[in-house]
């Protein structure tokens, strides 16, 4: 390829302002959650305090292990039911609803969340009232609203990751002799690892961070981390939230790294293995 | 699949297909059965469809909740308000976006994969504290108009936080990595030799730009765009958080309708008539994500 000089100076050009755009903000916020001062715009000096604030706030904390108990929930549950309905999309390409089966499975995935979240409260409500069930709103009918983005998610991945397997690996296992079920569990889902971490930890962040679908299902029992920072945001920035925001951030970093870099060892397998 | 017989895959296909049929599919037609009800107050706060009196089953279902979206022209400028803005936004991620992308597919091994690393990250990380961090920016004493002021750029704080100008920059940040990612996709594919080839033929950098790499990404500025602008329309937080008193965008309509005035049929059916405008560009981006992966 050619390479000019203008071109490249315009490709680094906009890398620079593109993850500047996207960093800064982010940078800034974390910056200032070390400011002593009250007001988020006025550095005033270098402090902890805020820190010490939050770790004193029982209304995050609450929240705070409420996310945490719904995301890991959630997620586990995404991860069943995505893998199996990432399996299905692999494996079978033809069958009777296979248009209707695709389109429950990935239209979640655009539908705006506050459909969603309206959707599923009106019918948690409706069959509250129909069979008694579920009994209240709150973790467990979060839990089933992020299970239910989360799984096409991971069926995305699943699906992706199922696309490029070695049939010939699970043809092998069989020729000796394995039953399916023994194929399934020691050739096919260590194959697909990579894609089933990921997904967990996608669903996971994913229900960590809703804020709308869980405004809608939860009930007065509930509150979920996104709902309290809302909450507390909608009154005006505080330095509290500002170190909130930083140590979530951290957090979400250390997971996003760890799932990037076994998808992109399980690429680096699959190159040198085709 | 091999060996796996019926049973294995009717449980493969039946289990997802009932989990999402009934806490997807099943809850949309709920929707619309609720957009027909009276509005009342109570628990739920609306009427049931179908009452039976002395076993004589009468129906009541009402269009009154799509005749008052149509009488009021708040609903209409709010949707034509969310169309406007979602598409300005699709329009600025492409333009912000295409570049990017464009820049990590022609970056080397290890460049390439740290920049895809950080386009993904944000995406991942929190929606609501990547909104919530521009407050303290673009807010009357925030840090861009004190550094405007500082530099002697402005005499003035600018009006920067909660208008058009807010919201349309939020959507743009918070949306940008779904755009560069199909995109990335769409020109890390293409084959390098194509565009070697019209390098032979005596064209340009920007000819070979025009005629070959733009025509051969434009499956991943469809997805891009698409998912962008369904997201973006039906958007709350922030027209809720940037946005002011003259920010009218759907999703804080319905939101309000209802959390602020427990109308849920009402809420109903402008989620309804938002489906009903999305469905197109919705079905469109399933079947994009539903083309079978390549091998």
């Amino acid at each position: 390829m050619i390479r000019s000089g203008g071109a490249a100076a315009f490709r680094i050009g906009s890398l620079a302002l593109g993850f500047t755009f996207l960093y800064a903000p982010i940078a800034l916020l974390a910056i200032y959650s070390f400011n002593a001062s009250r007001l988020v715009a006025v550095w005033a000096g270098f402090s902890t305090r805020w820190y010490g604030v939050l770790g004193a706030d029982d209304q995050f904390r609450n929240a705070a292990a409420t996310s945490l108990e719904v995301a890991a929930k959630a997620a586990s549950l995404a991860l069943v039911v995505g893998t199996f309905a990432g399996f299905a999309m692999a494996r079978f390409t033809r069958f009777h609803g296979r248009r209707v089966f695709s389109f429950a499975m990935l239209a979640p995935l655009v539908v705006p969340e506050i459909i969603l979240g309206l959707s599923l409260l009106l019918f948690f409500v409706a069959c509250a009232a129909l069979i008694g069930w579920p009994p209240g709103r709150g973790v467990m009918t979060i839990t089933i609203a992020h299970a239910t983005f989360g799984a096409s998610f991971v069926a995305v991945l699943v699906r992706a990751q199922l696309a490029g397997f070695d049939r010939s690996l699970e043809e092998a296992a069989l020729d000796l002799g394995a039953r399916p079920w023994i194929v399934l569990a020691r050739v096919t889902l260590p194959g697909i690892r990579p894609a089933l971490i990921s997904g967990w930890l996608l669903a996971f962040t994913l229900s960590l961070d809703d804020l709308v679908v869980a405004s809608f299902v939860t009930g007065p029992s509930a509150t979920t981390l996104p709902m309290a920072v809302f909450s507390s945001v909608r009154l005006g920035v505080s330095p509290e939230v500002n170190a909130l925001a930083t140590l979530f951030l951290c957090a979400v970093f250390v997971l996003v790294a760890l799932a990037f870099w076994l998808m992109a060892r399980q690429e680096r397998q699959r190159e040198r293995g085709g | 699949m091999i060996g796996v017989g019926r049973l294995g895959r009717l449980i493969l296909i039946g289990f997802p297909f009932l989990w999402l049929g009934l806490f997807f599919l099943f809850p949309l037609l709920i929707v619309v059965k609720i957009s027909l009800a009276h509005s009342a107050i109570g628990i739920p706060p609306y009427t049931p469809l179908l009452t039976n009196h002395d076993g004589a089953l009468t129906f009541h279902a009402t269009l009154a909740n799509f005749a008052l979206l149509t009488r009021d022209d708040l609903y209409l400028r709010a949707y034509l308000g969310s169309l406007g803005n979602a598409a300005l936004a699709t329009t600025l991620c492409l333009l912000l976006g295409y570049p990017i992308a464009h820049a990590i597919a022609r970056a080397s091994g290890a460049w390439r994969q740290t920049l895809l690393f950080l386009v993904v990250l944000p995406f991942w990380t929190s929606f609501l504290i990547r909104v919530y961090a521009w407050i303290a920016i673009l807010q009357p004493n925030g840090l861009l108009n004190r550094l405007l002021l500082a530099v002697g750029l402005i005499d003035a704080p600018l009006p920067l936080l909660n208008n058009a100008f807010s919201v349309e920059l939020g959507l743009v940040y918070s949306y940008l990595p779904f755009m560069v990612l199909p995109i990335y996709g769409s020109v890390s594919a293409l084959d390098q030799s194509l565009i070697e080839a019209a390098a032979d033929l005596g064209a340009r950098p920007w000819r070979q730009f025009l005629a070959v790499t733009l025509p051969l990404s434009l499956p991943g500025i469809a997805a891009g765009c698409f998912l962008v602008f369904v997201p973006a329309v039906g958007e709350f937080v922030i027209p809720d958080l940037l946005g002011g008193p003259n920010t009218l965008m759907i999703g804080k309509v319905l939101w309000d309708e209802f959390f602020e005035n427990h109308d849920w049929p009402v809420a109903a059916a402008v989620a309804v008539v938002l489906v009903a405008a999305l469905a197109a560009p919705i079905l469109f981006a399933q079947r994009l994500l539903d083309r079978e992966p390549a091998a």
